[in-house]
């Protein structure tokens, strides 16, 4: 219980009453209207997905009614333009996984060496020096690696294989591939520098070796991390449009063979707006149904990265 | 001297966190009263509801009142930015934003709509001359805050509570980052201040509370134990748990 | 007696031995990135130099490659630049204000936080999608500059959102302390405490977010960006063409010419990155030395 103090009396009453009077509210109107405009600010990303989604759900949706669904799903011939006219968009999508697999063959091994070199290995002044680079990397627009596709990545191919043509798959996935590397790197080095101290210290006190704490302590402490950046390296590559425009050609074309002419979605896409397609028909549909395909393919990955980063995550 | 602050069965919950427990209290006008006790007492929670700084930390949960010269402060019609502007506040860290001097000192006046650069000019000089900081900063008012020393930097912080001209200072901790040399001045600078302005100091250290306070209040698990003139609480205290604490047997 | 003695020395030679071939893997996976970056920038010289002369810079595109130059991509990538960069900034950091000091930890702020970190993953092309149907035929924009740098400022929203509300996370929680406790009131503690302390790391982001934007090409050809301007925009409503749509027309070229004015378009476009990141970089280095 409070005991009694010096003072105790109630004598406050004669303390001056202006100066202590808080009771004029003021009406600020900035304080009211900031908050609401912010939120309008905010709200644009929300609008923004649902200007997506209902794009491409009502253009698609008028797109089914001339072209039955499971034609356009199981159809293994593309030829919008040229009579007879065929949309099955196995073709678009076995030449963008094509490319999304030699990509990947390329990103992740290099990625993840990269990363566990830079994490692991690498001497401070040495990371100054790469990871810049790899920020400049990162930062080449993509019509630039296409140029560097045709101009350098083909002739080598070429020059390797005979059957090769100037379109190939190759050249535009070992490209594709080089400009992921710094995303793979980057975090799955983010994945790896989260692995505490603790536990490298815990095996090298053991008499580890250098490379038996990266590859038996780290990498598999950081794996949701390393795996979420695969998947994100994946959904990239899928959604990548100008290297495989400039460099993989413009033929729809169901083959496993690396050398060929092919095209993806996202090239697709370009094709048809580039040449003057009037609103309504159904090679400007097909644009849609393709994008469509290909939103739900990336968002599907992208959802599926976050899922396992997070689920996965070790607690430590 | 007048009681000027009236604490009256306050009960304060951070969620199911009881952290005040029906703390009643006077605090005297134009003195100074330091709260003291273990971390974790409630000392400066109580201290944060005098300007409703709590009110921002979501969960916070308030019964019973307080009237600072009459006035119930929970009341809804208290303005809170004009109750704050009364009920000045000085940190534990020093904290002065990353602007000049002159801007640190200038930001609670131009917030409440002064932009008279001859006004402005002269609340600075005086707040900092309030402050014991003008002859040391008077010839660089436009280099950063950030350049001064740490001491400085709080009395840079009291200059700029007392810019908005409050009438009570509530100081959380404030020389618990600074030197010894730098925690006297800022010390008898809050002597110096007591004449003209009703202080509440919380402090962690119960010889700095026998050193400058007029009135002790001691606070134990959110309970006010006791509370009377320093001088009788630290030579004759009423109940055991004080006469331990003051006497450090725990603490 | 040697503590040693009953050490494997095979065993530990071998082991020592495979850590240094997984070094020196490591090593060459890491230089694969920095010998790729050499080659491009190489290659794209020896391609592009001779044909950076004045006459890229004042010329217009023509159907021959001698005298063929990049005016109105560049003045066009320059306008886009004007538009997108204000309104990206007011929405962008609109947003991450909203969502650092204003909104209330509910489902719907978790909501639009992820779904703001969904969309930095929709790739470029979808939005060039969203451009043709939202600006080019529902608002009637038509072509033009306008309805280009919207689409883009969709694009690079969130980009902007993210590093604007990592940037007013850094502000300490003492700063907002000491502005509440002078009877500031929210919105003054936002726009004269947090935002002034926040503002480097804000602009840093949006600098980096329109050099993203300035090297998009997939959206701006959706939209129909025209490749053949020999023309520069009188108004938003005219339009337009840019650097990288520029180069991709010259690149689609068979002749050898048009590869070297590509070439040439491309360092032009990559000294234009380097100054926007390098004066990010400059503002980055100011800012930790603020806080």
């Amino acid at each position: 219980m409070p005991k009694q103090g010096a003072l105790t009396a109630r004598q406050a009453q004669t303390a001056s009453k202006e100066l202590y009077n808080f009771k004029n509210k003021r009406v600020s109107i900035m304080n009211k209207l900031m908050p609401v405009l912010l939120f309008l600010c905010a709200s644009v990303s929300i609008l923004t997905t649902l200007g997506i989604v209902i794009t491409l759900i009502s253009e698609t949706f008028q797109f089914f009614q001339k072209i039955p669904i499971l034609d356009f799903l199981f159809g293994t011939k593309w030829s919008p333009l040229i009579p007879p006219k065929s949309f099955g968009v196995l073709p678009l999508l076995s030449g963008t996984l094509m490319i999304t697999f030699i990509a990947c063959l390329v990103a992740i091994p290099i990625g993840l060496a990269s990363a566990i070199y830079l994490s692991e290995y690498a001497p401070k002044q040495v990371r100054k020096v790469i990871k810049p680079i790899l920020e400049v990397l990162a930062g080449v627009p993509t019509i630039v690696y296409g140029y560097f596709a045709l101009s350098l990545i083909t002739p080598l191919i070429q020059k390797m294989f005979d059957s090769a043509g100037i379109f190939n798959a190759l050249s535009a996935g070992i490209v594709v591939g080089i400009m992921i590397i710094p995303m793979v790197c980057s975090l799955s080095e983010d994945a790896m520098s989260a692995v505490p101290r603790s536990l490298r210290d815990g095996a090298y006190a053991l008499g580890a070796t250098r490379f038996e704490v990266a590859l038996k302590i780290v990498v598999p402490a950081a794996f949701s991390g390393i795996v979420a950046s695969a998947v994100l390296a994946f959904s990239r590559a899928i959604g990548e449009t100008m290297i495989v425009t400039v460099a993989a050609g413009s033929t729809p074309n169901m083959t496993f063979n690396p050398l060929e002419s092919i095209q993806t979605m996202t090239a697709y896409i370009v094709q048809v707006s580039l040449g003057d397609t009037p609103h309504g028909t159904v090679e400007y549909g097909s644009i849609f149904a393709v994008g469509m395909t290909l939103f739900v393919i990336t968002f599907l990955l992208n959802i599926l990265a976050q899922y396992i980063a997070r689920k996965f995550r070790e607690e430590y | 001297m007048e009681a000027l602050i009236h604490i009256d069965k306050l009960n304060l919950y951070y969620g199911a966190f009881h952290a005040l427990k029906n703390v009643t209290l006077t605090i005297p006008e134009k003195a100074i009263t330091a709260f003291i006790g273990p971390s974790g007492c409630g000392k400066s929670t109580l201290l944060r509801t005098l300007n409703r700084m709590n009110d921002m930390i979501p969960g916070t949960r308030i019964e019973g009142g307080i009237s600072i010269g009459g006035t119930e402060i929970y009341s809804n019609e208290v303005d809170v930015e004009t109750l704050r502007k009364k009920v000045g506040m000085v940190f534990q860290q020093p904290n002065p934003f990353p602007k000049s001097i002159y801007d640190n000192v200038a930001y609670g006046p131009r917030l409440h709509g002064t932009t008279n650069k001859k006004e402005l000019d002269e609340i600075v000089e005086t707040s900092l001359k309030s402050a014991v900081l003008w002859e040391e900063v008077k010839d660089h008012l436009k280099r950063s805050a950030f350049g001064l020393s740490g001491g400085q930097q709080q009395r840079l912080c009291i200059a700029r509570a007392l810019a908005v001209n409050p009438n009570i200072l509530l100081m959380d901790e404030a020389t618990s980052a600074l030197d010894p040399i730098s925690t006297l001045k800022i010390e008898e600078l809050a002597q110096e201040l007591k004449d003209k302005y009703t202080i509440v100091m919380v402090t962690h250290n119960m010889h700095q509370a026998a050193r400058v306070s007029n009135q002790t209040v001691f606070f134990l698990n959110g309970e006010v134990i006791e509370y009377s003139d320093t001088e009788k609480l630290f030579s004759n205290p009423t109940d055991q748990r004080t006469e331990d604490y003051i006497s450090g047997r725990f603490g | 007696m040697n503590i040693f003695q009953d050490a494997n020395r095979k065993q530990i030679a071998d082991r020592r031995r495979t850590d240094w071939l997984l070094h020196i893997l490591f090593v060459v996976a890491t230089s694969i990135g920095v010998i790729a970056l050499c080659a491009l920038i190489i290659d794209i010289l020896i391609d592009g130099i001779s044909r950076l002369q004045p006459d890229l810079f004042t010329n217009f595109p023509s159907r021959k490659a001698d005298g063929s130059g990049m005016k109105s991509a560049l003045v066009g990538t320059i306008y886009m630049l004007l538009i997108m960069a204000p309104v990206s900034f007011i929405f962008g950091v609109g947003a991450a204000i909203y969502l650092e000091e204003y909104a209330k930890k509910g489902r719907f702020t978790r909501l639009i936080q992820l779904n703001i970190s969904t969309l930095a993953g929709v790739p470029s092309i979808v939005y060039g999608i969203l451009g043709l149907a939202l600006f080019v035929r529902l608002l009637a924009l038509d072509r033009s500059l306008i309805a280009g740098a919207l689409t883009m400022t969709l694009l690079v929203l969130p980009i902007i959102i993210v590093s604007a509300q990592e940037a007013i996370r850094a502000v300490p929680k003492s700063r907002r302390d000491a502005s509440f406790a002078l009877g500031a009131t929210k919105w003054q503690t936002v726009s004269r405490s947090v935002m002034p302390s926040a503002l480097p790391g804000v602009l840093t982001g949006v600098i980096l977010a329109m050099s993203r934007a300035i090297g998009e090409t997939a959206p701006l050809v959706m939209i129909g960006a025209l490749t053949y301007v020999a023309f520069l925009p009188n108004g938003i409503t005219d339009s337009f063409t840019v650097i990288p749509i520029q180069v991709y027309n010259w690149l689609s070229k068979p002749q050898l010419e048009f590869k070297e004015l590509a070439a040439s378009g491309i360092i032009v476009l990559l000294v234009l990155l380097l100054l926007m990141n390098f004066s990010a970089i400059l503002l980055r280095n100011k800012y930790q030395k603020n806080v």
